[in-house]
């Protein structure tokens, strides 16, 4: 297995759909032991005179818990801050609909958890394709963020004596999550956006709501500005600044049909990569198991319950196709397939989120899938709490899942105290993003990428509850500590907005908002979206394979070429118009789509979310090859001129060191 | 499901808006409300007039975006958020008007689009608690009795969706304020700021254009997150004791 001389061509470059680059050498994570890496980079980092950082102007773009946190805390540093979001308010970014819980590595429950111990189930929970020192890092200060959300009166929950609680989250052995019922992500965002309102009032931060950024300027290999346009005017407007910063989240609505906000999108970080800025592992998605089910062709986003629930739900489908359209409650035990219980008897119901995901599909894919046709498939099982209220009583199953019975009850309009619940696996996060080094720094100088909009620390699959912790890591401590190494550099020389390069961006910019506007075809926006959405599940999912994937690509381009023909968006540039902003995002997403497929065919192993069919072991289940496969996939934009057109992207690999973890392959049967 | 809809149609802040009329058919009682508008602009977009514009992003309930006038009534007739009304809440044949938060300190930006950035100003003028990060003690330092922390709580459960203020006859702003005032009262690490943030917060609401609170109630009865009125009450115990000094 270790002799890769003889291993064949890989099948992108045999169909030229990508060449290889030079090889990622350093990610400038300072050396000596891993425990002493954060210290030194923070001691080594040039310092910035307290007089002189009003003289520099930082751009931050989004206002999620990665952008919202670092605008507030570059603002109190004394920085000139300006922020950005599309939203009406900092307040509505999509990390408020998080609802598990953050993790620390505090260790208050005294239960063995430790920096390392976080540190390692990250990793491991990540398939061992993150960065060992980043994540050790984002370990290091996870504690940290506790004591900074609490002092600005975050209502975490509490135990009778007034200390936080804690819960055991995401199959982890340890109770090391924090939380605030069911809406952490909302009370921690709020706490980042009372902080950066007071720097708006204070001065330090100026906030742009309602303007999105579409196109980065780089001048002399630097990121120097961005271009936005104010959604309510129209009016495209040039920012320059000394360094420019992107939190603005993942871009899991490529699928269309994900937990994503409406509004989420890859414009921003895919402005930035074609820009120059590598994009990194762009195929790893993660695939949230308890969703509620779509209910028709009408659906527009699907909804996540906490997976919670599968600690007392029992999840079914029937033995037989015929049953599938009965009343379940009229279904015997003896015609009931747990199917998890079943495969993984040590496990049952809590088997990690792919493979409760992958197997739920499955069953689906066998015609066994409940609920209402979508299509030619009934895409649900049921999570069933018979059990669970007749052992707990309904009254605690209430105390325990209450709000998310209500959610589930409202959606649907079933009972699911009386009736089992319907879940269905949906897009949830994206682990890739844009490639950045220990200094969260892209491979544009002076652009830094933090949350999930970054390839993030999460490897080939993200733990419960880390995402808020990453988010925050980034943004409170980690950028505002790593980018002062870069400001020490600056002010850099003062740019006009009539730099040639500045015209280029600005007019490029133009020219795409009024081409969307000219095409005036026969197809909405939406139905290109739901099209790729539909190719992206079908192709680019749980489970994908070399032969799936092709034909994925020719799709993909196919459409993208229709889209710029065939797409009809109504009204003007200068004013509100939501059809023209959802018209350049998804633009974005037919081309972010055919790379996320190149990925994925390259990437010929399955590992962490990710199922590749011709990559498994005797009994189906998932098989990683370190011997091939043991780097971060940074992918340059291979240009590309005219509108959607991309010529082969360069990979550029950056092989993974494990030094403070052993390499072990995961089972869970 | 066949409608007939009535919606607010407005070019732009300076334009006069009318109600336009509007028939759907076919709607199914499991979609949400969203997206039967959804279905409406997909109609309109084909048939060459420009979708109608209204906001919304999570389409959870949660982050506050979403907000109409449905039939008169903030968010329709559950206590919940616009995105997650479904139609089975309407009957077939029903005529339902569809207008935009109506408040002067909400101004419209287009048809169902309105300006919330009021409540930033609100929240910016006292909204939080000052410490800047890495000023924080430990976490476990100050414990809070689970009762104030309980009450703060579901004052934080806020989404500033602005249900509170389009509902309230005099449009005002008393429940969002008070649930932030409520919310950081409740906790010590809001006491060093007590008295000086509920002033200022009051006063930004009043330079805003909100209307006073005569306890009408409708702002609790609106709230999808069903805020208790009584947050206002800590608010003006607060505004008391802050101005009598």
């Amino acid at each position: 297995m270790t002799d890769t001389t003889t291993a064949p061509v890989n099948a992108g470059i045999a169909h030229g759909l990508y060449t290889e680059g030079e090889p990622i050498a350093d990610t400038k994570a300072p050396a000596g032991p891993i425990a002493g890496k954060w210290t030194q980079r923070q001691f080594d980092a040039a310092l910035v005179n307290p007089a002189n950082r009003r003289k520099l102007d930082v751009i931050i773009v989004g206002t999620g818990l990665a952008g919202g946190s670092a605008a507030a805390t570059l603002g109190e540093a004394g920085y000139n801050v300006k922020v950005f979001c599309f939203q009406d308010s900092p307040r509505r970014a999509h990390s408020i609909a998080a609802q598990g819980g953050i993790n620390a590595a505090k260790n208050y429950k005294e239960d063995g958890d430790s920096v390392y111990r976080l540190f390692y189930d990250t990793v491991k929970g990540g398939d061992y394709r993150s960065r060992e020192t980043n994540v050790y890092r984002l370990a290091e200060v996870s504690a940290n963020i506790i004591d900074q959300c609490v002092a600005q009166g975050v209502p975490f929950a509490r135990e009778y004596g007034g200390l936080l609680d804690n819960r055991s989250f995401g199959g982890v052995q340890v109770s090391r999550t924090f939380y605030a019922r069911g809406q952490t992500g909302q009370q921690l965002l709020i706490g980042a956006y009372q902080a950066l309102e007071r720097q708006v009032a204070a001065g330090t931060v100026e906030q742009f709501t309602r303007h999105e950024m579409l196109e980065v300027v780089v001048v002399d290999g630097r990121a120097r500005g961005i271009i936005v346009r104010d959604l309510v005017t129209g009016e495209i407007e040039t920012h320059l600044a000394d360094a420019v910063v992107l939190g603005s989240g993942g871009y899991g609505n490529v699928f269309f049909l994900s937990t994503n906000a409406m509004g989420s999108n890859v414009t921003a970080t895919w402005r930035a990569h074609r820009k120059g800025a590598y994009m990194a592992n762009p195929c790893y998605t993660q695939i949230h198991p308890t969703c509620i089910p779509v209910s028709g062709e009408h659906q527009s986003k699907l909804t996540l319950m906490s997976e919670s629930l599968r600690n007392d739900g029992r999840i079914w489908v029937p033995k037989n196709r015929e049953d599938c359209d009965k009343d379940p409650r009229q279904i015997p035990e003896e015609d009931r397939d747990y199917y998890l219980e079943r495969i993984y008897p040590s496990f049952g119901n809590l088997v990690p989120r792919d493979i409760a995901s992958r197997q739920a599909k499955n069953v689906c894919d066998e015609g066994r899938g409940v609920g209402p046709l979508v299509g030619d498939f009934r895409r649900g099982v049921y999570l069933d709490f018979a059990d669970a209220i007749s052992r707990m009583g309904k009254a605690a199953v209430e105390a325990k899942y209450g709000n998310l019975f209500d959610m589930y009850a409202r959606i649907t309009g079933e009972n699911p105290y009386e009736v089992p619940m319907r879940i269905y696996p949906a897009v949830h996060y994206v682990m890739g993003g844009l490639w950045v080094d220990y200094d969260l720094q892209s491979s544009i100088r002076g652009l830094f990428v933090i949350g999930e909009a970054n390839f993030s620390d999460h490897g080939a699959n993200r733990l419960g509850a880390s995402a808020l912790m990453q988010g925050l890591a980034d943004g409170y401590f980690v950028l505002p500590n790593t980018i002062r190494d870069y400001l020490a550099k600056g002010p850099f020389d003062k740019l006009s907005a009539d730099h040639p390069d500045v015209v280029a961006a600005r007019e490029s910019v133009e020219s795409r908002t009024a081409r969307l506007l000219e095409v005036n075809g026969e197809r909405s926006v939406d139905s290109f979206h739901r099209e790729l959405g539909n190719i992206m599940w079908e192709y680019c999912g749980m489970e994908r394979s070399e032969e799936g994937l092709l034909k994925a690509i020719d799709l993909i381009r196919g459409l993208r070429e229709e889209f710029w023909r065939n797409v009809r968006v109504l009204g003007a540039a200068d004013t509100l118009n939501q059809s023209l902003e959802k018209a350049g995002r998804v633009a974005d997403f037919l081309e972010l789509g055919e790379l996320m497929c190149i990925d994925a065919l390259h990437r010929r192993e399955s590992c962490g979310g990710h199922f590749r069919a011709e990559s498994q072991t005797e009994d189906g289940e998932a098989l990683r090859h370190d011997d091939e496969f043991l780097y971060v996939a940074a992918w340059e934009f291979g240009g590309g001129e005219a509108l959607g057109e991309m010529r082969q992207p360069v990979l550029h690999k950056e092989d993974l060191v494990y030094e403070a973890i052993e390499l072990k392959q995961r089972s869970y049967k | 499901m066949n409608l007939t809809l009535k919606i607010w149609r407005q070019a732009g802040p300076r334009h006069r808006g009318e109600l336009k009329t509007y028939k759907v058919k076919d709607i199914s009682p499991d979609m949400s409300f969203l997206e039967m508008l959804d279905v409406l602009n997909e109609q309109l977009n084909a048939r060459g007039e420009e979708p109608i514009a209204f906001d919304s992003d999570c389409r959870e309930g949660i982050c506050g975006m979403c907000g109409l006038m449905i039939s008169g009534e903030a968010h329709g007739p559950e206590k919940t958020t616009t995105c997650q009304l479904h139609m089975r809440s309407f009957t077939d044949g029903e005529v339902i008007t569809i207008e935009p938060w109506r408040a002067n300190a909400f101004p419209v930006i287009k048809d169902l689009v309105v300006d919330r950035g009021a409540f930033d100003r609100i929240i910016q003028a006292g909204g939080y608690v000052s410490v800047n990060t890495g000023a924080a003690p430990d976490a476990h330092a100050t414990p809070v009795p689970k009762p104030n922390a309980d009450r703060a709580f579901v004052a934080a459960e806020c989404i500033g969706c602005g249900a509170c203020v389009a509902a309230c006859p005099n449009a005002s702003a008393m429940l969002f304020m008070g649930a932030k005032v409520t919310h950081l009262s409740e906790l010590p690490q809001g006491q060093p700021e007590r008295a000086a943030r509920v002033v200022s917060m009051v006063e930004q609401h009043d330079e805003e254009g909100f209307g006073g609170c005569t306890n009408v109630g409708a702002c609790s009865q609106a709230c999808p997150k069903g805020i208790p009125q009584d947050v206002i009450s800590t608010l003006n115990k607060d505004l008391r004791a802050a101005l009598r000094g």
